[in-house]
């Protein structure tokens, strides 16, 4: 037996993002941030998107192309402080920002790609990010409801990465990125390094590939990829 | 950094007891490392998935893969590890976070927190500020005593949204370090050549004097 490829182009993987996509993007700051994916979306158009991403990235980086591109409608993110663009967007109504905890945003994700329809968390009961919520009774406490996200698309940076889709992250790029890869119908992976199958040692594998659909090698790295001199 | 700040933050340095999981906020907390001795036993956690953070390192050295939740290039240890978001969080809304020291906009004198939002000022979300003030097993605030244009940050009641109810224990500030008590603020010790007159000025709410010298620092 062998394992089936899911090796495609940069081209192909990103022509299955639909129009008005939930789209899920790994990253927290630079790293993990699938910076060419992104790159071939704003490319290619695709508009009235909901992404969800820890952060808006920087200004001209990442999901600020989309952004300053009129390709999104919504962002679900835990803060956009270092990007000023994002704000300007979100204070002048031309975006849609949902905040949420940054651990509740990552358990609401592996909610989503658990199967499960949503979480109990006391995060937040005391403060605005309740407003509007569902609240129940769980032994004796009040817990908000939390539902589960889980998108049309994820698009995730991986380190290395085989034809089938087993993905491996590198240092602090992991992130978001295990959690994404297991939370949309679409589960699209960029990876530094493609090695055959056999390549990548079943015991380092993070990401099985079943989750994944679409494997992408990246050929080289944008200086987006690279150190950042603030 | 002016002299006053550097005790306060050397001061702070003293709330790391060694043993224990800590979170440092952005900013001024992140600078308490440079007064632990370097082979002090602590093990430091930044919410985008490392535990056992080591010195930050210049930008010809830095691994482009390894920052840590404020965006600074730092390095690890014998011991460090990764992982991911849920993971990163399991670890401080479950207890084994013993200690985050935090910056504040506002701290009320029962130890409610504000130090995310400014309406129609500064909003760009609170990341992962709300479930470390939540749940860390002692939350310590470390601010200057006012803000920018002298109004008191320690006050009876927050104005701005809170980040959470009630979690405050002490604050390190450049003028004093401040316990919040079941009766309200309490000082512990006045930063050097503050007056009492001039921190009761500084306070938006009272603050119990103990009796007897009062220590500084």
């Amino acid at each position: 037996m062998k394992l089936p490829d899911k090796s495609t182009t940069l081209e192909e993987a990103v022509a299955a993002i639909p129009q008005g996509a939930t789209v899920l993007v790994g990253g927290f700051g630079v790293p993990g941030t699938p910076f060419t994916l992104l790159h071939e979306l704003a490319r290619q158009g695709q508009r009235d998107l909901v992404l969800v991403k820890n952060d808006a990235n920087e200004a001209g980086m990442g999901i600020d192309h989309l952004i300053a591109s009129g390709q999104v409608r919504k962002l679900i993110v835990t803060h956009l402080g270092l990007n000023a663009n994002a704000i300007a967007a979100m204070n002048e109504g031309k975006i849609e920002v949902e905040f949420c905890a940054q651990g509740i945003l990552a358990e609401r994700i592996r909610a989503g790609g658990a199967g499960l329809g949503a979480i109990l968390t006391d995060i937040g009961i005391d403060t605005e990010l309740a407003n509007g919520k569902q609240v129940v009774e769980m032994d004796g406490r009040p817990m908000l409801v939390e539902p589960a996200l889980r998108a049309d698309v994820a698009l995730v940076h991986a380190a290395t990465a085989d034809p089938f889709g087993n993905l491996a992250y590198a240092a602090t790029a992991r992130n978001f990125n295990p959690l994404m890869a297991m939370a949309a119908t679409q589960v699209i992976a960029e990876a530094e390094t493609l090695l055959p199958l056999g390549g990548l040692a079943a015991d380092v594998v993070e990401t099985p590939g079943a989750f994944v659909d679409q494997v992408v090698e990246l050929t080289e790295l944008s200086q987006e990829y690279g150190i950042v001199r603030r | 950094m002016s002299d006053a700040r550097s005790r306060m933050v050397a001061r702070a340095a003293r709330e790391i007891a060694p043993g224990m999981v800590v979170n440092l906020g952005i900013g001024l907390p992140t600078k308490v490392v440079n007064y632990l001795p370097a082979d002090f036993p602590v093990c430091l956690h930044s919410e985008n998935g490392l535990t056992g953070i080591g010195p930050t390192l210049p930008y010809d050295k830095a691994d482009r893969n390894l920052i840590d939740a404020g965006g600074a290039y730092v390095s690890t240890i014998p011991g460090s590890a990764f992982f991911d978001s849920a993971v990163s969080f399991a670890l401080v809304r479950s207890g084994r976070l013993d200690l985050t020291l935090l910056g504040a906009f506002e701290v009320a004198q029962n130890g409610d927190l504000a130090n995310w939002k400014i309406p129609g000022k500064f909003s760009p979300g609170a990341g992962g500020a709300i479930e470390l003030a939540q749940k860390a097993r002692r939350v310590v605030v470390m601010t200057t005593h006012c803000d920018r244009k002298g109004n008191p940050k320690l006050l009876e009641a927050c104005t701005l949204p809170l980040t959470a109810k009630g979690r405050v224990a002490r604050i390190y500030s450049d003028m004093a370090v401040v316990d919040v008590t079941l009766e309200g603020f309490a000082l512990i010790e006045l930063a050097e050549g503050v007056s009492l007159p001039e921190l009761r000025e500084a306070t938006g709410a009272p603050i119990a004097i103990p009796a007897g010298d009062i220590p500084t620092f």
